[in-house]
């Protein structure tokens, strides 16, 4: 693999894993248990499409010109390079508020090496992004520890989240040809050094929250290289591409 | 048990060097989430700074009732203001 | 408009030999433009007329949520999902300043949902109609809102402070909402014949119900008068529905739309368009309940609210332990 090919995979990952957690978060607009989180996840969302147009443009940019819609809406899901974690659906809010925040752990902690990048184009967008994410893991964070800590009812249904989710977490600290490209050429920190840090934040958080982290690291993965995404994924896209895929070449 | 989330009452500094403001209220369950609530629900176009909050129910109001006795007073001292005094033209800015 | 119908409380407009002391000296604040805050003395029918106001419009901005919502999912580029985003969210935010601002007359959050929950209380028709292509953004933006803020601009000079300060901060928002929608039709009435059809296929079906906004013709009605005397309400119904056929037509020409209504025609003498009126039969099936969403709106509220159930009791408890904790510890 080159070290092109390499860079636009990692482009496609850091977009990607945006392009369809914000998509996924912005399902809840009017819909969420009071006004004030439905305001806060409209935010979440909004910003993570914000990044999403920033990974992918650069994406396209270097993948001859192409736009960062072009690469959201007409790929089919065998191109999208996400990880699982991401992809799986809501829930109900405790189990979307655990997704985000396993996530967001992750995010924040990739975006403190990437604001370090060789590239400064990658630098620049980690350090707008992980502004943006560091609220996003303190709101989120607060969140879990604040329902799992509630009532035995939210106790219960945030441990049963975090044990659907648990398994989705091994992916994001996987490495392949493309991670180690990417680490020769001082771009991105290679996945599975981040993991000591991250169990030692979500480990303090899980504590507070009274939850117990499931003692089986079994990780699905597929998602990060496209060789085997979910079922929820090509639904996804189905609603997501519909316009550009029924209308080709129409300009909105 | 009533299980309504409290009232907050939302004060923000829009800029440095500015007093905090009142912009309105929201519910949140405690202090800390009512901040992050004010942060998403008053400052999504850049408004703020700094942000106060205040349990509603902490707030005690002057009744209207009191208006004359609590402001009135000051009406007629009119020196503490500065158009009060004339300054010669001859002296500049004061 | 969003608050159609509203029913003033009480029997009608009173002379001043009909009015208390009390009456009297707060009509005259209303007259001399002074804000009534909460702690200050008002007539029992005002505060009842003034809740039923607030939340209707309140409620409205929530429901009114889900149409537009419709669409996040399948917004065709990044930036209108972005945009409609931030626009639905606004309308949340929206909601969320005007039940503040009911919760001053002593009506909490969770009564006042609750009225909305069980049918006690209405939200404006227009939120019962579909949103079925992607035109639909932009024909709800450019003629729904265009409607509320014709409504809402007066508003800001209402004679309760905490509506007028909450109708100031929601037109200061609001102003791109109207935009994005005209932008966002405009670029599908400039596009390809597909987008085009979309167009006019939206329009056709928002015309009349967006001429429903304003609500009947209140020419006669006891209830608008006692509003407008005590600057609840600015305009008549009429009025505003006038004023946004006349602002709208020239904005439809410019798209190269075509607006559903063959009798439309400026009156030289009027110095107004003449219009059809909207068929009131139906508007009143939609009041009643019998609009195309009405049921699948306020089950899907209901369910937002009953799911949202162990959250926000969960989040308390979390509170209350982390204070009897923090005292414990002092």
């Amino acid at each position: 693999m080159d070290r092109d090919e390499a860079f636009l995979q990692f482009l496609l990952r850091m977009g990607d894993n945006t392009l369809i957690l914000g998509h996924c978060v912005s399902e809840w607009c009017g819909h969420a248990p009071v006004l004030e989180e439905d305001i806060a996840l409209a935010n979440t969302a909004l910003d993570m499409i914000g990044q999403t147009q920033m990974w992918l443009g650069l994406a396209g940019e270097i993948d001859g010109g192409k736009s960062a819609d072009d690469i959201a809406f007409l790929r089919d899901a065998w191109d999208f390079r996400n990880v699982l974690l991401v992809e799986v659906p809501n829930g109900d809010f405790g189990r979307t508020l655990m997704r985000q925040f396993l996530f967001d752990a992750w995010h924040l902690i990739m975006l403190g090496r990437l604001m370090k990048s060789s590239d400064e184009r990658v630098a620049a967008i980690a350090a707008k992004a992980s502004k943006e994410v560091t609220y996003h893991l303190e709101r989120s964070g607060d969140t879990v520890v604040g329902l799992g800590d509630g009532t035995d009812e939210s106790h219960d249904r945030m441990q049963q989240a975090l044990d659907y989710l648990w398994p989705y977490v091994g992916e994001m600290f996987s490495s392949d040809d493309v991670d180690a490209e990417m680490v020769a050429a001082g771009i991105a920190p290679n996945p599975a050094d981040l993991r000591d840090e991250y169990d030692a934040l979500v480990g303090r958080v899980l504590t507070a929250a009274t939850l117990t982290i499931p003692e089986s690291r079994f990780a699905h993965k597929g998602g990060r290289d496209g060789r085997m995404h979910t079922e929820h994924l090509g639904h996804l896209l189905t609603q997501m591409q519909w316009l550009q895929r029924a209308y080709p070449g129409a300009t909105w | 048990m009533n299980n309504e989330w409290p009232l907050w009452e939302i004060f923000i500094r829009g800029q440095h060097g500015m007093s905090h403001r009142h912009v309105g209220s929201l519910h949140a369950p405690d202090a800390e989430m009512a901040i992050k609530n004010a942060r998403d629900v008053y400052t999504r176009r850049n408004e703020g700074v700094s942000i106060w909050v205040v349990e509603a129910n902490n707030i005690t109001a002057s009744s209207p009732s009191d208006k004359g006795p609590l402001y009135e007073p000051s009406e007629s001292k009119v020196y503490r203001h500065p158009t009060f005094f004339d300054i010669p033209d001859e002296v500049g800015a004061m | 408009m969003y608050a159609q119908m509203v029913k003033s409380a009480g029997t009608g407009v009173k002379s001043r030999e009909e009015m208390s002391e009390q009456e009297r000296v707060f009509q005259d604040k209303i007259d001399a433009d002074i804000k009534i805050e909460p702690k200050d003395w008002m007539p029992d029918d005002y505060r009842a007329t003034l809740i039923r106001q607030i939340g209707q419009h309140a409620h409205s901005e929530i429901v009114g949520q889900l149409p537009e919502g419709n669409w996040i999912t399948r917004a065709p580029t990044l930036e209108r999902k972005a945009i409609l985003l931030a626009k639905v969210q606004d309308e949340a935010g929206h909601g969320l300043y005007l039940y503040c601002a009911a919760e001053t007359l002593g009506v909490s959050r969770d009564e006042i949902t609750e009225m909305l929950l069980d049918g006690r209380m209405k939200y404006s028709s227009i939120f019962n109609y579909p949103t079925l292509n992607w035109a639909d953004i932009g024909a709800v933006g450019w003629l729904v809102d265009g409607a509320a803020i014709m409504n809402q601009v007066p508003l800001q000079r209402t004679s309760f402070g905490p509506y007028s300060r909450a109708m100031i901060r929601i037109c200061k928002e609001e102003s791109f909402h109207q935009r994005q929608g005209y932008d966002a039709i405009r670029k599908m009435a400039e596009g390809t014949p597909e987008q085009k059809k979309m167009a006019q296929d939206a329009l056709n079906r928002l015309w009349y119900p967006s001429l429903m906004m304003f609500g009947p013709s209140d020419k006669e009605s006891v209830h608008s008068a006692q509003s407008m005397a005590w600057k609840i309400k600015i305009n008549t119904n009429d009025e505003l529905r006038q004023k946004f056929v006349d602002q709208t037509v020239p904005q439809a020409e410019y798209l190269g739309l075509s607006i559903p209504d063959p009798d439309l025609k400026w009156n030289e003498e009027r110095g107004h368009y003449d219009y059809t009126d909207p068929d009131w039969s139906e508007f009143f099936d939609v009041i009643k309940g019998n609009g195309p969403c009405n049921v699948d709106r306020l089950a899907t509220r209901n369910k937002a609210w009953d799911d949202g159930a162990w959250v926000r009791d969960g989040l308390l408890a979390h509170a209350r332990k982390k204070r009897a904790r923090n005292l414990a510890a002092e």
